[in-house]
Parts: C-alpha cells; sequence; structure tokens
C-alpha cells in the first residue's frame, strides 16, 4: 500500500498521461457523464477543461458546481484488473474569464495544442476546476485519499 | 495450431513455445542420441488454457493484492494455493482438450508416462530451475495426463516458483510453461551426472540409485557417487552409502520400496558404467558447447537420456541468495513425521521445562548481582528457543500445508482453504486458557456481587481469586504484566467486558469436526484411506503444535520480563552493566520468517506538502469468512488491548500468543501479518470471527474509534468517515 508521497505520484503519473477524463455532473438530481480534454495545473490543485456553452455539462455547471471526475490508466485487458490505475476527482468547477481565462487556456493548450481553434473559439468556456480530493484506486480494490490542504 | 508436437518435430521450435526440456531433449534426440518418445504440450496450449478460464486475470489478482516484494512467505504460499485450485477448477476447453487427449492416446494409449515441466526460462545458462516445478510419473491414461498437465501449469504458480523467479528478476505474470509427456522407461537402475563438480574444475559426478530416478532427485534415496577426473576419464573415488530403498511404480504414481537384500549389496552401476555415463555428459557437453548436468537411465542395458541442462553455477558471494532456501519450501511426509516427533516428544517438553524452572524463582528473594545473572540466563533462554522456534518449530506448518494441498487435489473445494476447518478441536493450550477465562467470566455474569465488587476494584471471593492466580501461573501472565496491578486490572476489565456478552456467543465449529473428518477419509479406501489418515493426523498435531509453542514461548519471554520488571524496581547503577534494559509490555513481537520483510515498526508518511492522505479501502488477505462493521480498537502496546470492548474491530501488527484470550470479544480482527495460517486467523476461525491479515501499517492507517467494515470473504476494510464533498467550502447550489 502506498504513502502520501507515492500516491501524488500516481496523480501527478495518471494526469500527465491521459488526456481524456470522464466528468460527471448534475442537475435537478440528474446525473449526467461525459468524456473531456483536460489538462492539469503543475501543483495538482487545479484542473482545466473547455466545453461550448450550449452543452448539457455547461447548463449543469451553471446549476451545480460541485463535479467528480474519472481519471484512468485502464487499456481494456484483463491484467486491468491488477494494473490498472484510477483517480476519482472530486472538486468545483466555475468558468474562467478575464486573465484567469487566458492563464488557463495556456495550461489547457499546453497539452492539447490540436484544440486550439476548438478552446480559442468565441462560444468555448473555459472552466477551472478546483480540486478538493483524489481518490485513488489500484491494485483492483486498493483506495486512499488524497485530500488538497489549502 | 501447434498445441501439441511429437518430440521430433520440436528441435526446430522456439524455446518460449516448446520449453527449455523438450528443446534440448529434442536436439539431443536429433543427434542421435538415446531419448524416450515424447510429446510436447505448448506454450500455446497453455495460453489458450489460462485465456479461456480468465485466468491471467485471476493470477494478477491474486499477485497484485500487494507489492509482490511486501508480501511474506506465507501470504505468497497462500496465493499460490489460490491460484492452484483455480487451474484445478478450470476445464480444458473442448477442442484444446479433445486435440490433446487424442494426440496423446495415439501416441501412448494407456501406456504409462512422465509428466515434467518445460518452462522456457527453466534450464537456460543463466537461470537453472532444476526441481523447481512439478512432474509426474507413471500416470497412465490421456486423461489423467491432462491433470497432470494442469498440475504442471499451475507449479509455474507455486510459492517456491514465484519466490525463485522473483530472485532471478523475472516478473512473474509474464510467465508461461510448457509441459513434456514423456514414455515411462521401465529402468532398473538411474541418476544424474553433472558434467563440472561445483567444488572441482577438473571432477565430473556421477550419481546413481537402484530404481527411478525420483528417489534421488528429492533427496529421499542417497545414491552411489562417483569422482571421476574430466581430464583422464578416470575414476578417482567411489561413496557407497547404505542402501535401503528404491522407488518404484506403483498402481499409480511411485512408491518407495525396500531393496532386497541381495540387492542393497551391490552398487547400482560398475565403474566402467559410471565411465560410460560420463561420456554420456562429456558427448552432450561437445554436443550443446557447455558442460550439462544430465538426468540417465539404464533400462534393459541400454542407457537413456532424461533431460539435459547446462550447469549453472550458483554464485553466493554475500550469502544473500535465497534460492536454495526456497527450494527447500517443499518437505516430505517423513521428514515432517520425524520433526513431529522432535518437536512434541523432545523440543516442546524441554523448552516448557526451562520455562517452568525460570518462572519458580523468587525475583524479590535475590541480590542485585544475582537478578542481574537471573536476567541475563533469561535473556539466554529467550534467544536460544527463537533459534529454535525459527529452525523447527516454523516448519511445521509444512505439514499443514502438505495435508491442504492433498485435501484440495482429492476434493477441489471451491474454498481452497476449506481444509483448515478439519484441523480444529485439537485442544490447544490457547483454547484451554480461554475456556478458563470464559469460566471466570460466566461467574461474573452470574453474580453481580461479585461483578460490581471487582468492577469496583476489589477481590472476588477465595474461589475466584484461586482460579485467576491459577490462570496467571498456568498460562504466563499477560504482556508481562502479571504481579503488577496494572496487568491484574487490566485482565480483569476484559473479564468484565466478556461477562457482559451473552453466554455461548463464540460460534466454534469444533463439534463439526470429527463429522468432517469421516466424511472426508470416507473418500479413500484401503492404503490410500489410512495415507489420507495419517496425514490428516500430522496436519493436526502440527497445527495443534505450531500453537502450543507460541503459548510456550511466550511464557519465556514473560519471564524476562518479569525479571526486567524486578530490576526497573530497584535503583538504577551497580550490577546491571551489559543487561539490556527492555520494559514490559514491549514483548508484543513478531517472529519474522527468513522472507518477512520488517514491518509495522516505521509509520508511513500520510501527508505531502499538498495533500493530506486518508486510505478508505485496505486490502488484505481474506483469513477469516464473515463481514462485520464496528469502532475500530488498534493495539500497538499491552494496555491498548485492556481498553478492548466487546464489538470493536481489533486492529494489530499480529495477534501475539497472548492476545488470543481477547478475541471473542472483537467482532473482527485486522492484522499486518500475513497468511491463513497464523495465530490470528487461526483463532479467529475457531471463533468465526472475520478476519483480515496483511494489511500493511494496519495499526498507523487505522485509528481508535474509527467506523471500519471487515469483509473477511474477499480481504477488504474500509474505513468510513464524513465525506469531503458535503462540507466543501464555496460549493454552490442554485
Amino acid at each position: 500500500m502506498e504513502d502520501a508521497p507515492a500516491l501524488e505520484r500516481i496523480v501527478r503519473e495518471l494526469l500527465a498521461s491521459q488526456r481524456l477524463a470522464v466528468l460527471a455532473t448534475e442537475a435537478q438530481g440528474k446525473p449526467y457523464a461525459s468524456l473531456i480534454a483536460f489538462a492539469a495545473g503543475p501543483d495538482l490543485k487545479t484542473l482545466v477543461f473547455a466545453t461550448p456553452r450550449p452543452t448539457r455539462k455547461y447548463s449543469n455547471l451553471a446549476e451545480n458546481s460541485k463535479v467528480s471526475l474519472l481519471v484512468d490508466n485502464r487499456g481494456n485487458r484483463e491484467e486491468d484488473f491488477a494494473e490498472a490505475a484510477a483517480a476519482t476527482i472530486l472538486g468545483i468547477a466555475r468558468e474562467a474569464t478575464g486573465e484567469e481565462r487566458e492563464s488557463c487556456l495556456a495550461v489547457f493548450l499546453g497539452k492539447h495544442p490540436y484544440l486550439s481553434s476548438f478552446a480559442r473559439s468565441p462560444n468555448c468556456a473555459i472552466f477551472r476546476v478546483d480540486v478538493e480530493a483524489y481518490y485513488v484506486v489500484n491494485r483492483f480494490q486498493s483506495v486512499s485519499e488524497l485530500h488538497v490542504r489549502r | 495450431m501447434k498445441v501439441l508436437l511429437p518430440i521430433e518435430r520440436t528441435a526446430g521450435e522456439e524455446r518460449a513455445l516448446v520449453g527449455g526440456k523438450a528443446l534440448a531433449l529434442a536436439r539431443l534426440g536429433t543427434a542421435g542420441f538415446n531419448i524416450p518418445q515424447a510429446l510436447c504440450v505448448t506454450t500455446e496450449a497453455y495460453s489458450r488454457f489460462v485465456d479461456s478460464g480468465g485466468l491471467r486475470a485471476a493470477i494478477a489478482r491474486e499477485l497484485g493484492r500487494k507489492r509482490f516484494e511486501d508480501m511474506r512467505w506465507e501470504e505468497i504460499w497462500d496465493a499460490a494455493l489460490r491460484i492452484r485450485t483455480l487451474f484445478d477448477r478450470t476445464a480444458w476447453p473442448v477442442d484444446l482438450g479433445s486435440a490433446l487427449r487424442d494426440g496423446i492416446r495415439s501416441v501412448f494409449g494407456d501406456r504409462p508416462v512422465a509428466v515434467r515441466s518445460s518452462a522456457p526460462g527453466e534450464d537456460g545458462v543463466k537461470a537453472s530451475f532444476a526441481g523447481l516445478h512439478e512432474s509426474f510419473l507413471n500416470v497412465k491414461g490421456p486423461d489423467a495426463v491432462l491433470d497432470s498437465v494442469r498440475r504442471v501449469f499451475a507449479s509455474l504458480w507455486s510459492d517456491r516458483a514465484l519466490l525463485y523467479r522473483k530472485e532471478l528478476g523475472l516478473t512473474p505474470t509474464g510467465s508461461e510453461m510448457a509441459v513434456l509427456v514423456q514414455e515411462m522407461v521401465p529402468s532398473e537402475r538411474s541418476g544424474v551426472v553433472f558434467g563440472v563438480s561445483p567444488f572441482d574444475a577438473d571432477a565430473a559426478v556421477v550419481e546413481s540409485v537402484w530404481g527411478l530416478n525420483e528417489g534421488l532427485v528429492d533427496g529421499t534415496v542417497e545414491p552411489d557417487r562417483w569422482t571421476i577426473r574430466r581430464s583422464t576419464g578416470k575414476v578417482v573415488d567411489h561413496h557407497a552409502p547404505v542402501r535401503e530403498k528404491r522407488v518404484v511404480p506403483g498402481p499409480a504414481g511411485t512408491v518407495l520400496a525396500d531393496l532386497p537384500p541381495d540387492v542393497s549389496v551391490r552398487p547400482p552401476i560398475s565403474e566402467d558404467e559410471a565411465c560410460d555415463v560420463f561420456r554420456l555428459a562429456l558427448a552432450a557437453e561437445q554436443f550443446f558447447g557447455s558442460p550439462q548436468d544430465v538426468e540417465w537411465c539404464i533400462a534393459k542395458g541400454v542407457l537413456h537420456v532424461l533431460q539435459s541442462r547446462p550447469v549453472t553455477t550458483r554464485a553466493t558471494p554475500d550469502g544473500s541468495d535465497n534460492r536454495s532456501w526456497y527450494l527447500s519450501l517443499k518437505r516430505s511426509f517423513g521428514n515432517l513425521k520425524n520433526l513431529r516427533a522432535r518437536v512434541e516428544g523432545e523440543l516442546l517438553p524441554a523448552m516448557g521445562r526451562e520455562a517452568e524452572a525460570l518462572v519458580s524463582a523468587d525475583l524479590p528473594a535475590l541480590a542485585d548481582a544475582e537478578l542481574a545473572e537471573e536476567i541475563r540466563r533469561r535473556e539466554g533462554a529467550v534467544k536460544k528457543w527463537e533459534g529454535i522456534y525459527k529452525s523447527e518449530f516454523i516448519p511445521l506448518a509444512h505439514g499443514v500445508r502438505l495435508f491442504g494441498q492433498f485435501y484440495n487435489d482429492a476434493v477441489a473445494p471451491a474454498d481452497p482453504f476449506e481444509f483448515t476447518l478439519l484441523l480444529s478441536g485439537t485442544g490447544m493450550l490457547s483454547l484451554e486458557r480461554n475456556a478458563l477465562l470464559g469460566e471466570l467470566a460466566e461467574r461474573l455474569r452470574t453474580e453481580r456481587n461479585l461483578a460490581e465488587r471487582v468492577g469496583s476494584g476489589g477481590r472476588g471471593d477465595t474461589d475466584f481469586e484461586s482460579r485467576v492466580g491459577h490462570l496467571f501461573l498456568e498460562y504466563g501472565d499477560f504482556f508481562g504484566s502479571a504481579g503488577s496491578e496494572a496487568g491484574r486490572r487490566g485482565v480483569l476489565s476484559l473479564l468484565l467486558e466478556m461477562s457482559r456478552r451473552p453466554p455461548g456467543a463464540s460460534r466454534g465449529s469444533a463439534e463439526d469436526g470429527a463429522a468432517r473428518r469421516d466424511r472426508f477419509l470416507s473418500r479413500f479406501d484401503g492404503e490410500s484411506r489410512s495415507f489420507a489418515g495419517d496425514l490428516l493426523e500430522l496436519a493436526r498435531d502440527c497445527y495443534r503444535l505450531r500453537d502450543d509453542d507460541n503459548i510456550c514461548l511466550g511464557r519465556l519471554h514473560s519471564a524476562l520480563a518479569r525479571a526486567v520488571e524486578e530490576q526497573g524496581r530497584r535503583a538504577s547503577g551497580g550490577p546491571w552493566d551489559g543487561v539490556v534494559r527492555t520494559g514490559p509490555g514491549d514483548t508484543i513481537e513478531t517472529l519474522n520468517e527468513p522472507s518477512d520483510p520488517p514491518g509495522g515498526e516505521i509509520p508511513p508518511v500520510m501527508e505531502t506538502s499538498s495533500f493530506l492522505q486518508r486510505d478508505r479501502q485496505l486490502v488484505g488477505h481474506p483469513a477469516g469468512p464473515g463481514y462485520a462493521r464496528g469502532p475500530a480498537r488498534v493495539v500497538r502496546k499491552t494496555a491498548d488491548l485492556f481498553a478492548l470492548r466487546a464489538g470493536e474491530v481489533l486492529v494489530c501488527d499480529a495477534v501475539d500468543p497472548n492476545m488470543t484470550f481477547a478475541i471473542p470479544l472483537a467482532s473482527a480482527v485486522v492484522e499486518r501479518r500475513g497468511g491463513m495460517l497464523i495465530h490470528g486467523a487461526i483463532i479467529a476461525r475457531e471463533y468465526g470471527i472475520p478476519c483480515v491479515t496483511g494489511v500493511p501499517d494496519a495499526v498507523y492507517r487505522i485509528r481508535t474509534g474509527d467506523t471500519v467494515s471487515v469483509d473477511g470473504y474477499v480481504g477488504i476494510v474500509t474505513r468510513f468517515g464524513k465525506e469531503a464533498p458535503c462540507d466543501m467550502p464555496g460549493a454552490e447550489r442554485r
């Protein structure tokens, strides 16, 4: 079982190696999951993603800013049960504006340069997620939480 | 599809497909060496078998519960047993099974064969796996052969094989296995030739026994040994043993038989034949380009090669190579019977006498210098018996293991640890002690006045007090605190806690034991039944003795602790130089086996500059079936245990023999030390209490008062806490 520095390494590697995450939002009691491209800030305390405004996730986020994301390195193989790691992320998402939008865009496009025209389009919102905790799952059922110190 | 190849068509194949043993033999065959007719079941067959049964994921899961380097040998054995059971219970895919069955029938019919491992990684120049995996001799008929093939597959995952490959830096999950199905050569004489002696580069060694080679390879038959000078080809030495036994084919498998007197007086081979065998090794050496160890046999005067592998040197410059120890992890029935006799007849009684002698000394009456001497004496005794514990008592666990494997082979149960139910009810010392505690608790339960008096710190009546006295005298003190008022109060407070539980709360399964044993034995008849009975008896004895030795060692520890306690009461200085002061209460300790990683001493780092860690689900080994949820009681030192309350989950580093009396109070047991056959697991099973063992850093990752659940079916401990998102600052909900 890992200690905190090892868990932090696992999270860092997951966030660096994976391009996509599953984002869970909610409105009016209805949960909703979608696949998004994301990037992480260097201290792992913030995540960034982009979404056009006329989407379900955007309207859900307008109603409830609490989000959960899932990032994992599964390869759709039997060995995943023992070897894959996943992080369930809990946090609060809000749309970045002004200067913050620019700095978040820089983080996002640093990882996904091919999404530049998508992310820079005027109707695309840039969201910043303040991470509250990572729940790291590995070895099939071993679960440890990393809570962000603020 | 290459799942089965005749040996003649194997020589040109990849080692990865046919394995080292089959490849070497096939190549010798094409060069004109005399090899037995054989078929090779390839690694492709292995792959199809494990893939069809989903075994790859299951193996990865069994070995991935925790980091491999963090697993004790016992835990690895447990995982290996579970994996073996999985193989046994996995059916051959229909088309693969019939392809193999047809191929084997067409070549061998119902003639006896040997089924031998041929792992791609084994018998290479760098890694010799001699004797590491299973072989089965004298197997008859395609169905029996397929059963043996499956077991040879499974032996890739035995504790020995896993540890050995780890030592060589080979990853466990990437391994595959081919199997050689070889005609049984009805040999009268057999042996091994070592192309180069490990002790002398100009010497070769020929070993030979009467009968089959198995007796030589597994060490049950001592061979004649010739040393031959490589440069001259001349015999320079012949060592003749007392020849008593030989291994011969039985109805199925092999049996060890007495040598007739007229045979035992003669060496199995002549000096000329020894030279023939040496020349065989030399020819193989020339053929392969490196010195070879060759297993051979002689049938009707003709010399056959059974297998050939390169000589490997086992360099152990720093003595840290454990491979030979891993190979010794398999003990024979005879070896274990001797061990049982020695432990039960000599060692345990001697240990008991020594403990008794130590306890009888009147410590307060000793002068300071005498007390210092007494402490040294007790330290010496503890050290001596700890050594014997490791070398003689711990191996008794193999008796239980041997039976477990036998039971699983015969019964093929869904639960690979079902056999432990046949072991209970053996009258272990700790259960006797716990029964005495139960009587005391019963009096406290039924006599309110007595409970009130004892609860408010007073004394009980004469009968009660004499029983308490008897308890301490007979079973040592608990955590070295006998004689001290705090220790007495601690134990009494636990007794009061026990008395508040309804009677008969323990759910021992001992009453089922006899019926279960009868049912098991009724599966066999004749000689097999008496063998099964003997093996079961051995296992039950080993199981009982493994507990008694712990109790006895506990007495020695407490004798030392008491002397040290006495020393602590006296002024410092004087004759105490060189006497180690070990505080009483520090005697909860684990006796590690050689591969037991140090644990439980260093708390894990639970934070970084950015994050605080909280563990939610901790994975260990399912050691006692059941599910319970309750507040945790983390026991790191003596006094922690006295605070245990009924229904709490006992969390500890290792259940010390002296802790077992408190287990019936707990709703579940969690321990850092892993294994199915360790103390905590044994006692928890006796009482039907859910138990998870092998949870890393359990005493640090769980805190007293945490609500935890223990799932003893799958080996998971869950810590419940308030969920962070509920009180996240700044959350908006419109």
